[in-house]
Order: structure tokens, then C-alpha cells, then sequence
């Protein structure tokens, strides 16, 4: 069984079958999304398992990247660094090179869709282009924490933002006052995809062989890019506080997106900080090493994402899938995923975060019961069946300007 | 297309019942990029925001979360208990009866005054605020309802039916009805009564209080209620 039907028994019959006659309304839509890379980070991975299903839900999708020389991703990643707070220096020379490259990209793809849906802002200057055919439907998705953007930077994009159809954003945080629709999606995770569907423990206890993770003592475990976003510093300096009450190992295993210049700088501040500690197991994981994400998540008595920015943090709702309680940093989307003391535990700093992790691995029964609610939250709100729903909604109500759509029967 | 004030089909021979048509409704979260960090900017907002608003706002929850027994409260209960601390507006908020309001303006009125009422008996709660990122968010939803596959002729065909819809067809039947597009009942009650002629039946259904439980929960009482007829 693959393709949708594969859903049925994990998001429920009625919610595929809903699905399947809400895109009966958009057969034959040609659709292009563009984003910035093919491999490696969320939003990537998203695109991977949707873009084939609303092929087989009769929409005409294709998927193209930007193509840009090595200091275009400088740019792009400084830009991503601003529009999440952080204070970067963007030169007249750096503007104009996002610009050329956007608009060299924008002359190489094929725009002449009905709807043109764009990712985050490396090619947000492509709608210069939607004037050459009016009547199609262009989306900015952000995914992206925008809610204290850098006001330069931001400056620079919100003219062209605001050109589009909608706006999309992931957390009602990110969303300003704008003249112009912003409509809510969350992203999501697959739960067939190899980094969240089931392992058996003969394949759990594989991996961590393999990886050379003993099983002798409590795992606590971050699973994220290298990024200072992601602060894994902070990470070590978290398991440092836990480790002087209780015995555990501290696992951090990420990658690096092709998209992430900075991704080798902090790993060898991460290297740094760990080095000849034998409980930290610092894991540079290659691409594709999705089974591996997967076993380890399940092998991990507490799951922690103590970001200090967060796009959404989606690796939160994929521990809570497999029913790991979770400790995460109150940012970006995810209080959408945790809701506090109920399906997880929130927390502002690093003190606060040792504290969370010390009351799960003290309390087995109450870190049970927070990770089977946070597996129901999952399923209900952040399975890729929803995500599919929301984009079909959401390209389905740029046709109309009510509230309310009542749509005929099909 | 005008809305379908009941969701009733014609029955193919002309006569008898009217079949009953299973609609559901899909909803698309769209933000107005108004917040509020402090009561007195919550309720002034409140005054002004449209009706979508409120209705999301003291609604959503109940998809969102119809899994958990006893269900969270709605949103602006849960931020003025959980966020911004005020424990006994947070109840006085959650303890609103929804069903004895017709209208979102009616309701709006009510939420809205509630709010005033304490910041009069309690004005240290003017002062209070919450950090950047926690303010209170007003969003609205766009609804998208549409037919699905199901209908039913027959009070058996309805129980069939019934256990296999989505929670978001059982919503638009008892929710949307009632208070969104402004009908005094909800959709099954009406059909029980007016196509089937079970009256008894359509006034239990009638007189269910949705909002004391979670859509699953409901579910299961409707379907003891119509099994129990059709002993």
C-alpha cells in the first residue's frame, strides 16, 4: 500500500476521503512550488513526500529549486539570521546579489502556472514577474520566526510581500499588521516516511550498535542541524546541569543543510564544548540518515529542543509521534506543538531546561502520560493529511473573499 | 451557492422523508495580525474584531483538541489563566455557556463584558502584561463546507453513517448549525423531527449541550440516543 490510501489507517478514512473530494475542486491546477534546496532541513523534506501526493490528488505539480553561486547562500543565510532577530551587517553589494540571482532564476523556471507557490525568501523577488499573466495565484510561505524581524531586512522584503496573493506563516507570533491576507499552516511531519514510521526494537537496538550509543543509562537527546539557532551549546550545557543528580548520556545528532554555510562553524564550537566527555555523543549524521533519526528518537528517555529561534521545530512533533516526553524552548511554533504540562514542558533558559528534564527521568509515569497525549496532539494536528488540507484550502480560498465557501457537490 | 439551511436531500421517489445529506466543514486559519499583551487592549480589540473571530476563538478549540477529556477552554480563558495569570477571569471566561447565546454578538457582548466587569472589581489587573510572542493572537477561520459521500434515509442508515464520519462533519451538524449560520437547533434534531417524525428523539437531540463534551464523546451519545429509538 503507498500513496494516500497508506494514510488511511493512521489519519482515519473520512479524513482521507475529505481530502480527496476537496481536491476533486482543483483538478488539473498547475501548481509550481520553489524553495531553495532539495536536501537537507524541514522544508525540504516536506516538499519531498507532498509534492507527490497532490500529484495523485489530480493537481499538475512541479517543484524547482534556486540555483545560486556560493556567495548567494551567504547572503541568503545572513538574510535567514535577520529576519529571525539576529544582527547581521547586509551590504548594498549583498542585496544586489540576492536580487540578481532571484531574478536570473526567476528568467530560467517556467512561472506560467495557476498558482505560484514560494518558499521563504531566497526567491521572493519572482513575483516581479506575476504581472506577465494576472490571473494567477501567488503564495509566499514563510517558514521562517519573523516575529522580531531585523527592520532593515525586513524593509527590504516587505514591498515585495506584499505583492503577493497571501502570505503563510507557521505561528500566529510570525504574522504582522500587513494590508494583505496571512493565512495559518503549520507544517508537518509523514509518518510513513523512515523518520517516523514504526521500528521494531531488533532495529532501534541496531542503531544505536551501530552508532556506538551504550543503553546503559537514560538517553537524553537533541536531534537538530548544527545551527546556533538550535543552540547546542546550550544543549551540552543543559545535560552538564542534569548529570550532577542524575546518570545519563547526552546524545546530538544533526546534519548540515547544503543551504547552511555556518553549519562547520558550529559544529567545531559544539566539538569544542564536548570534547573527552564519553556521555556525549555528538553524531554528524549524513543526509538520508533517517532510520538512524528515527531509532534514536525512540531509544531516548527525554527529547529536548532547546531552540532559540525556531521556523516551527518539527523535530518536537516527531519525538511526540513515537510518545517521547518532550522538553522544548517556548519559541517560534513550538507552543503550537507542546502545550505545557499537558503534552510536554516549556521552557525560557538553560536552568529551566535541566530543571524539566531532571522532573522526566525522576517521574517515569508522569513522562508516559506526556508523551501519549503529545502522540494524539500529533495525529490530530500535525500529520502531513492536515498539512495537504490546509495547502488545498488555502489555494481553494484565493478564489474567494467570504468567510464562509459553501462548495456543490462534485 | 446559498448556504444549506438543512441538509436535507429529495428522496428519489418523490415522497416520504427527505434523505439526509452529511456535509463537512474544513477550516483554514487566517490571522488579523491584531494582539493583545494587556486586558484593557484584549477586550478594546474585542469590540472590534469581526465576527469570525470570535466565533474561531471560542470554537476552534473544540476541533483542535476533541481527543481530550476534560477539554481545554476556550482561547481566551486559557491565555487570560494560563498566560497572563489571572486564575478567576480565566474561570469566570471558561464557565461562559455558549448554547445560551444565538448570535456571536450576543456572545461577543457577554465575553467582552465579563472582562470589564473584573478589570472593575480588580484593577491591579489593568497593569498586568505578558512578554513579547505570548500576547493573545486574533485569528479567524475560513470554512470551507462542502458534501461529502454519505446520506441516509432511514434512522438505521443515520447510525451507519454516523459512526464513520469525521469529527468535522459532526461539528458543522451540531456547531455551525446552531450558532454560525444562526439556526436555534442543530441539523440532526431537525431532520429527526421534521423528515422522520420522531420527535421525541429530536428534542434530545435538540437539548444536548455540545460544548459540555468533547465531539467524540458526542458521537457516542448520539448514537446511544438513536439506538435506544430504535429499539
Amino acid at each position: 500500500m503507498s500513496g494516500l490510501a497508506a494514510y488511511e489507517p493512521i489519519a482515519g478514512p473520512s479524513t482521507v476521503a475529505e481530502l480527496i473530494q476537496l481536491a476533486k475542486r482543483l483538478a488539473d491546477r498547475r501548481v509550481v512550488m520553489v524553495n531553495s534546496t532539495r536536501v537537507g532541513g524541514g522544508v525540504a523534506e516536506i516538499l519531498n513526500r507532498m509534492v507527490p501526493l497532490l500529484t495523485e490528488l489530480g493537481l499538475d505539480v512541479r517543484w524547482e529549486v534556486v540555483e545560486g553561486p556560493g556567495p548567494f547562500y551567504r547572503v541568503t543565510k545572513a538574510f535567514h539570521n535577520a529576519l529571525h532577530g539576529a544582527p547581521e551587517l547586509i551590504s548594498q553589494e549583498m542585496y544586489d546579489l540576492f536580487l540578481e540571482v532571484g531574478r536570473a532564476n526567476a528568467e530560467r523556471l517556467d512561472l506560467d502556472q495557476d498558482i505560484v507557490f514560494i518558499h521563504d525568501p531566497q526567491p521572493i523577488v519572482f513575483v516581479e514577474r506575476r504581472k506577465r499573466r494576472p490571473r494567477a495565484r501567488w503564495l509566499w510561505r514563510c517558514h521562517i520566526d519573523v516575529s522580531r524581524p531585523d527592520q532593515v531586512a525586513w524593509s527590504f522584503l516587505e514591498p515585495f510581500i506584499l505583492r503577493y496573493d497571501a502570505a503563510v506563516y507557521s505561528a500566529p507570533a510570525f504574522t504582522q499588521r500587513m494590508a494583505m491576507r496571512q493565512l495559518l499552516i503549520a507544517p508537518s511531519i509523514d509518518p510513513l516516511s523512515d523518520k517516523n514510521r514504526e521500528l521494531n526494537t531488533e532495529e532501534v537496538d541496531a542503531v544505536l550498535q551501530r552508532l556506538e550509543v551504550p543503553r546503559d543509562r537514560p538517553i537524553v537527546t537533541q536531534v537538530s542541524r548544527f545551527d546556533r539557532l538550535k543552540d547546542p551549546v546550550g544543549v551540552i550545557d543543559v545535560f552538564r546541569r542534569v548529570r550532577r543528580s542524575v546518570k545519563c548520556r547526552l546524545v546530538l545528532a544533526g546534519g548540515t543543510a547544503t543551504d547552511d554555510p555556518e553549519g562547520e562553524e558550529v559544529l567545531a564550537q559544539v566539538r569544542d564544548r564536548a570534547k573527552g566527555d564519553p556521555e556525549i555523543h555528538l553524531l554528524l549524521l549524513p543526509p538520508n540518515s533517517d532510520v538512524e533519526i528515527n531509532a534514536l528518537q525512540r531509544a531516548s528517555t527525554v527529547v529536548l529542543q532547546k531552540s532559540i529561534r525556531e521556523g516551527f521545530g518539527l523535530t518536537v512533533s516527531e519525538a511526540l509521534w513515537k510518545a517521547r516526553p518532550v522538553v522544548a524552548s517556548a519559541v517560534g511554533g513550538i507552543p503550537l506543538q507542546v502545550q505545557h504540562r499537558y503534552s510536554g514542558l516549556l521552557v525560557h533558559s538553560i536552568e529551566g531546561a535541566a530543571h524539566a528534564v531532571k522532573q522526566l527521568l525522576g517521574n517515569p509515569a508522569y513522562a508516559k502520560r506526556l508523551g501519549e497525549n503529545g502522540r494524539e496532539h500529533v495525529r490530530h494536528n500535525f500529520l502531513l493529511t492536515r498539512h495537504l488540507t490546509d495547502y488545498l484550502l488555502a489555494f481553494l480560498s484565493l478564489d474567494y473573499t467570504t468567510d464562509t465557501i459553501f462548495l456543490n457537490g462534485h | 451557492m446559498e448556504a444549506p439551511s438543512a441538509a436535507v436531500i429529495a428522496s428519489k421517489a418523490g415522497t416520504g422523508p427527505q434523505a439526509f445529506r452529511f456535509f463537512t466543514s474544513l477550516v483554514l486559519q487566517e490571522s488579523t495580525g491584531l494582539r493583545a499583551s494587556t486586558l484593557p487592549v484584549l477586550v478594546k480589540l474585542l469590540r472590534e474584531v469581526p465576527d469570525s473571530c470570535i466565533y474561531y476563538h471560542t470554537h476552534y478549540f473544540l476541533l483542535q483538541h476533541h481527543y481530550l477529556t476534560p477539554e481545554p477552554t476556550n482561547d481566551f480563558a486559557y491565555w487570560v489563566a494560563e498566560v497572563l495569570g489571572e486564575g478567576a477571569l480565566g474561570e469566570l471566561l471558561a464557565s461562559i455557556d455558549v448554547m445560551e447565546h444565538a448570535s456571536l454578538q450576543s456572545l461577543r457582548e457577554v465575553v467582552a463584558g465579563t472582562i470589564e466587569q473584573y478589570l472593575q472589581q480588580n484593577p491591579g489587573a489593568r497593569l498586568k502584561f505578558v512578554s513579547a510572542g505570548e500576547e493573545f493572537f486574533f485569528l479567524k477561520s475560513v470554512h470551507v463546507i462542502m458534501p461529502t459521500s454519505y446520506t441516509a434515509s432511514t434512522l438505521a442508515d443515520f447510525a451507519q453513517v454516523l459512526e464513520h464520519i469525521s469529527v468535522r462533519a459532526l461539528y458543522f451538524h451540531i456547531f455551525d448549525a446552531r450558532l454560525r449560520i444562526g439556526q436555534p437547533t442543530n441539523d440532526f434534531a431537525r431532520w429527526f423531527t421534521e423528515q422522520l417524525g420522531l420527535k421525541r428523539l429530536g428534542e434530545n437531540v435538540s437539548c444536548l449541550d455540545p460544548y459540555a463534551h468533547t465531539l467524540e464523546t458526542l458521537r457516542g451519545i448520539l448514537l446511544s440516543l438513536i439506538r435506544e429509538e430504535l429499539r
